[in-house]
């Protein structure tokens, strides 16, 4: 009988190189990942570059967005795009926070598994339902009772829409940010004789700020990005004039690019109308990588503090 | 105030004063009933919302409901509308969209936290996932628009369910990825270590124990990221779902694949923009059926996953 050496004890051939084969399968898919990003950055970037380099500094400040009269104005989907943002936040930021201080520090554990799932499910309400709801709910039963010559399709409408999609998504990133709190910052609190308001205010909430500006931040950058709430409830046509009422009904961004793309063969009229489609999206895809950039960048810097 | 002199007496006062300031805590009572109340307002908003549809759908869905359902999409009249393509549209798309996303989501999670934990790759690979994971929908329609339509055109055939899945696939890759990574970390190295300690190579480890033991929560968080896909309808916009009249002619289902297509959330959107009460009154019914199939589907998601969640 001879000895065993380590040759005996080597796995098989076949079960090695079956390991070593489903290594390179998943290395395949996660550079997949990475192909997509390029994909998305060349798509845009070559057609926009297109579109920046043939189109006139004149058409670019005119008196709205008429892209098939080659009239491009940003200024005009810039400015809706951050009105209807900001109404957004006003409705998001205070339930968003208010719900995730309500379930990290003062819902009782039964409440929460009910809150929680609840959230979760009004996080995933289509966006094409919430715009039926702005023009069948919020603009004539609840605005046209406070502003009697509002029009149909609205801003405010688009924009208090918007922020009811977003308020799940604040609510869900700060409440991670408050239970990161350690325990002991409460206790020690307390042990002061410092009362659970006091508590929650003085010492939860400053310890968790920098995760709290990056859920709204985040919730920003998910309400400018956000499309067909806002095609539906303020900017339906696709062109739209420079006005800076809330009342009207006004273009953004997002909805300049749904409307450019319904049929996107048929985008006739001025040649640029279908390269400003991807000059739209290389600018939204830089304001929400720069909000995103930076919000990861606190919630990492959280992150180590404790 | 007399001195308290002896241990009783500074008992009372300690109770007496406890008792005084949870009464007079005015401050701490009003901040925890507005919380209640902000909170209640997104749980209400719900309700509301799903009130509203059913309302206003309500000539719809109980008048003419199984017709509604069964019948395809004309811009004629609004009577005779229906939204059949768009829920088989959205399922095709649903169904393109898991078929490209979960293998590759899974596959990448797999890579990140089996083989490539803290390596500089893998920080690269993460960083890329979050940074797509807030790309909004529509920028997601471009890339359909110009890559799987126009490029790949021999493959998707054009304007199709193929292409419009594809795009979808690409939208929901990051969620995949990042909860089926969340899961997998779960898992305690216990058990990857019992497994080596047997002899089993990293294949093995992988396949026969993490996968398995992760798998109820990826399906679940796939499960919700597919739900999300159903709901979106500004990437398919961009790629060409039909926004017009639809026939699919006598095309049998695989041919519908590759052929001009439609979902519900696209088909709300076109009755939302038709003028008139008939019109609103199908958005608002499509909506209860959308709402019904996406909340029913995360509902039970949600609900598994709490259910499911192991306590190693």
């Amino acid at each position: 009988m001879t000895p065993l050496n380590a040759e005996d004890l080597r796995t098989a051939p076949g079960r090695r190189a079956r390991s070593a084969g489903a290594r390179w399968l998943f290395l395949f898919a996660s550079i997949a990942t990475i192909g997509v990003s390029c994909l998305i950055v060349w798509t845009i970037a070559s057609e926009a570059w297109t579109f920046a380099s043939q189109v006139e500094g004149s058409q670019l400040q005119t008196i709205g967005w008429f892209p098939r009269r080659g009239m491009f104005d940003l200024s005009t989907l810039l400015v809706n795009s951050a009105q209807i943002s900001v109404v957004a936040m006003l409705v998001a930021v205070p339930s968003g926070l208010a719900a995730a201080v309500y379930l990290s520090e003062y819902a009782h554990p039964k409440t929460r598994r009910v809150i929680k799932p609840t959230l979760e499910l009004l996080a995933s309400v289509p966006s094409v339902v919430l715009g039926v709801f702005a023009i069948s709910f919020i603009t004539p039963a609840v605005l046209s009772r406070f502003f009697e010559d509002i029009n149909f399709f609205n801003k405010l409408a688009a924009g208090i829409a918007v922020g009811l999609l977003v308020i799940p998504l604040i609510a869900s990133i700060s409440e991670d940010a408050l239970r990161a709190v350690p325990m002991a910052l409460r206790e020690a609190a307390s042990g002061l004789g410092a009362r659970k308001v006091t508590t929650t205010l003085r010492v939860v909430l400053p310890a968790a700020v920098s995760g709290l500006m990056a859920a709204i931040i985040v919730g920003f950058s998910r309400a400018i990005g956000e499309t067909m709430v806002v095609t539906i409830a303020s900017g339906g046509g696709d062109t739209s004039l420079f006005d800076l009422s809330l009342q009207e009904s006004g273009g953004t961004i997002t909805s300049a690019m749904a409307a450019l793309g319904f049929g996107t063969d048929q985008v006739a009229g001025n040649d640029l109308a279908f390269q400003s489609l991807y000059f739209l999206g290389a600018l939204l895809f830089l304001i929400t990588l720069g909000l995103n950039f930076i919000g990861n960048a606190v919630v990492r810097r959280m992150q180590e503090r404790y | 105030m007399s001195l308290l002199s002896n241990p009783a007496q500074i008992a009372q006062r300690a109770t007496d004063s406890l008792q005084l300031k949870r009464r007079n805590d005015v401050w701490g009572t009003t901040f925890k009933v507005c919380l209640f109340a902000l909170t209640a307002f997104a749980i209400l908003f719900l309700a509301v919302l799903i009130g509203v549809m059913v309302v206003d759908g309500w000539p719809v869905l109980s008048n003419r409901l199984s017709v509604f359902l069964s019948q395809g999409f004309s811009q004629r009249s609004a009577g005779d509308a229906g939204v059949w393509q768009g829920i088989i549209g959205s399922l095709q798309i649903a169904l393109t969209t898991a078929i490209f996303a979960v293998p590759i989501g899974v596959a990448t999670a797999v890579y990140l936290v089996e083989y490539a934990e803290g390596s500089r790759f893998a920080r690269v690979v993460e960083l890329n996932i979050r940074n797509l994971a807030g790309v909004p929908s529509i920028v997601y329609g471009l890339l359909g628009l110009t890559v799987f339509v126009k490029t790949l055109s021999g493959l998707t055939q054009g304007k199709t369910v193929l292409a419009g899945g594809m795009t979808l696939a690409a939208m929901v890759l990051p969620i995949v990825v990042i909860t089926s990574v969340e899961a997998l970390k779960a898992v305690p190295s216990g058990i990857r270590e019992a497994a080596y300690g047997v002899g089993a190579t990293k294949w093995e480890v992988v396949a026969h124990q993490v996968l398995p033991a992760s798998m109820s929560t990826i399906l679940t968080g796939t499960v919700l990221s597919l739900a999300r896909a159903l709901g979106e309808a500004a990437p398919l916009i961009l790629v060409g779902a039909a926004t017009g009249f639809l026939s699919f002619g006598d095309a049998n289902f695989m041919e519908t694949f590759t052929g001009p297509f439609t979902a519900l959330p696209v088909l709300i959107f076109n009755f939302a923009r038709q003028p008139g009460e008939d019109w609103s009154a199908n958005a608002a019914a499509a909506s209860v059926i959308i709402l019904v199939l996406i909340l029913m589907i995360n509902g039970t998601a949600i609900y598994w996953r709490n259910r499911l969640e192991k306590k190693w």
